[in-house]
């Protein structure tokens, strides 16, 4: 942990590398990440549509979605420390950006989505739906919304070193405070339902499946992007202060960083990231509502992450997958299952395996990654509440 | 001026539930910095004790009476008993043990479910708790609002003087100010947390009790209740009741009024606000423990 305050250009400077950590060589990692992210392609672009009948696709892509976010999890808990509890707020926001552009965009211009006339005694659109018609704004609102509030959030909360459990209540509050006004706003928002029964992606009809393969195309792209973005800043001087910050935030500030403007940039990226998974979830599965985004979906992209490996670049984006294809498999058939195990997951794995399934299998090749162990001595130590957990 | 009254207690009311569900949460956080997701849980077990009580003794007013010590204990074994098991082993993780507790209350739900059914149960309340007393200037206050708050001012003050006269309370208070000297002063710190999750998991069962007057009981019932209780706890500031105490009633009395100048879904939300807007101001809570402790 500490070789990041010793040595922080260590992972940027071609220099040869310290001998204490052969691995980390920025050559070899370059290579490295340049094969697996050629692997991870084909697998996405190439085996997954060959091997999958067109429902399991478009699971996949579900699946994907859900990596994303997982991604900027990753960035934010595993790499920040930031515990956030309501990424699904970031998810939503995209979701209904992109949503509400689609829906107006179904309804052809000077109409009203259906649900309106259902619920809603409206005789026009309301104000703050009219931007959304224009893709130009909408696109862009999907990522740069959610990235808004996040900064917004973040700026108080982080400058007054609000940290640790308390930044994680007010997210998860963030949660619930916005599923709470979607659901009573129900004439402009689609209330508990949502926004359902999308048709058209840009002119491309939704029920035609090869217009839902392009759809999964666009999101594995998407997410090996949000991945080379997440393994760039990981690589970066930024990515080890970062590390720093969630191990030790006092000494970062006493080194004459800022610590809330790191902290804050991650939690920014992470919510953008979230806000494109939402966007794209939309055109994959047809619909978006506060069931998706609420508490206990917020949490439940948290699972994930930590199953895969939290501070890991990859453990999260399979956590994420393999914890969304078990609730697939398993909730159908044997509901209460599910639960349980679900559950249990969490139990064990971040109680007793910390490191997530990363650790056992050895993706974490750096050590300074994966969490300290709790050391014998640190029963003595527990009044410490910093954010690094 | 009634609709104001009239307002104000409906303000006090909602306060008092808080007050219930967040103070066995406040002693918990307070003393170990650890955050319990599974108390909401608790509560259930409270709620559900009462409901089997009734099965059981069908007086309502009886069985609500036994039923709060009885949940008191059932909920309060359930606390050390996952105090023991698990979060005995991460106090050095305070936002994992968010986590590993989120599972636990995860299970407890699928528990409920699996016992009593998805579908929510309702309870009877007794004949002296469903109507109204009129209080002169023709405001009407509701008798289980009226008992709920006796309840919540009962469990306050009882918790007061255990904290401030008991040997057990003495003990508590040294620890939350300073645990290292506490244990180098020969109190046993881990008997001492033990015993504080026993009472802080046991208000919530009573809480559970309380809540069976207002609604129905179901198994996904703690976790609605659980992040007005943290928030609370989190404005009210940790290691002092007062806070709690004082910030249980301001958001209800908040809410209240914005639910009546608006819609609940914007009171919520304005309530939130509020929240983070006070952390600029006091990003400790309200009131903070200040000691000599370096840690």
């Amino acid at each position: 942990m500490t070789t990041v305050a010793r040595d922080p250009v260590a992972a940027t400077d071609p220099a040869p590398t310290p001998p204490t950590r052969p691995a980390a060589g920025p050559s070899r990692h370059r290579y490295r990440a340049a094969v697996g992210f050629a692997f991870g392609a084909a697998l996405l672009f190439a085996v997954a549509p060959l091997l999958l009948s067109d429902f399991r696709l478009s699971l996949l892509a579900k699946y994907l979605c859900v990596a994303m976010v997982a991604v900027g999890i990753g960035l934010a808990w595993g790499r920040g420390g930031m515990l956030t509890l309501g990424q699904g707020v970031f998810f939503g926001l995209g979701g209904y950006a992109m949503a509400m552009h689609l829906k107006l965009a179904d309804a052809g211009p000077g109409t009203m989505p259906d649900f309106m006339m259902l619920y809603g005694q409206l005789d026009e659109l309301p104000l703050w739906w009219r931007p959304f018609a224009s893709p130009w704004f909408a696109l862009p609102a999907t990522v740069l919304l959610p990235m808004a509030v996040a900064f917004v959030l973040g700026s108080l909360v982080f400058r007054r070193r609000v940290r640790g459990a308390y930044f994680a209540i007010l997210s998860q509050a963030l949660a619930a405070a916005m599923v709470i006004l979607l659901i009573g706003q129900q004439g402009t928002t689609g209330g508990t339902n949502g926004l359902t029964d999308i048709q058209g992606f840009f002119g491309y009809d939704l029920d035609d499946p090869v217009n839902q393969r392009m759809v999964y195309f666009i999101i594995a792209g998407t997410l090996l992007a949000l991945l080379a973005l997440a393994r760039h800043l990981m690589q970066s001087r930024y990515g080890e202060l970062l590390v720093a910050v969630r191990d030790s935030e006092e000494r970062v500030r006493f080194l004459g960083y800022d610590p809330a403007t790191v902290k804050l940039v991650a939690y920014v990226v992470a919510a953008g990231m979230a806000g494109l998974a939402g966007a794209l979830f939309v055109p994959a599965v047809g619909i978006i509502s506060p069931a998706l985004i609420g508490i206990v979906p917020s949490i439940e992209f948290v699972i994930g992450v930590a199953i895969g490996g939290r501070a890991t670049l990859l453990g999260p984006v399979l956590g994420a997958v393999a914890v969304a294809w078990a609730r697939t498999a398993l909730s159908e058939r044997f509901p209460g299952t599910w639960t349980y195990l679900q559950g249990l997951l969490f139990v064990v794995v971040v109680a007793f395996l910390p490191g997530g399934l990363a650790s056992l299998i050895g993706l974490a090749r750096r050590r300074d990654d994966g969490e300290p162990r709790p050391s014998r001595l640190s029963r003595f130590r527990p009044r410490r509440r910093e954010g690094a957990a | 001026m009634t609709v104001l009254i009239g307002q104000l207690f409906t303000g006090v009311s909602i306060g008092a539930v808080l007050l219930l569900i967040a103070l066995g949460l406040a002693l918990t956080f307070g003393q170990m910095g650890v955050i319990n997701m599974a108390h909401g849980e608790f509560i259930m077990a409270g709620a559900y004790t009462t409901y089997v009580l009734q099965q059981v003794i069908t007086a309502a007013g009886w069985s609500l009476l036994i039923a709060l010590p009885v949940a008191f204990v059932v909920a309060g074994a359930m606390g050390v008993l996952l105090e023991m098991l698990l979060i005995r082993r991460l106090y050095a993780r305070p936002l994992d043990t968010l986590l590993v507790t989120w599972g636990v209350s995860l299970i407890l739900q699928q528990l409920a479910r699996d016992i009593f059914g998805s579908p929510n149960v309702q309870t009877r309340a007794p004949e002296l708790l469903t109507g109204n007393i009129a209080l002169p200037g023709g405001i009407t206050v509701a008798n289980n609002r009226l008992f709920i708050l006796a309840l919540a001012g009962g469990a306050v003050v009882a918790l007061t003087l255990a904290l401030r006269v008991t040997p057990l309370g003495r003990r508590i208070r040294a620890v939350v100010q300073n645990r290292d000297l506490a244990a180098v002063s020969g109190i046993p710190t881990a008997r001492v947390d033990r015993m504080t999750f026993f009472i802080g998991s046991g208000l919530a069962g009573i809480a559970g009790v309380a809540l069976t007057l207002l609604g129905p009981i179901g198994p996904t019932m703690g976790t609605n209740l659980i992040i007005d209780a943290f928030l609370v706890v989190v404005v009210g500031g940790i290691g002092q009741l007062k806070g709690t105490v004082i910030v249980a009633f301001a958001l209800g009395v908040l809410q209240a009024t914005g639910e009546y100048l608006t819609t609940l879904s914007v009171a919520k939300v304005m309530v939130f606000i509020a929240i983070v807007a006070f952390l600029q101001w006091r990003p400790q809570g309200l009131f903070t423990l200040r000691t000599r402790s370096l840690a």
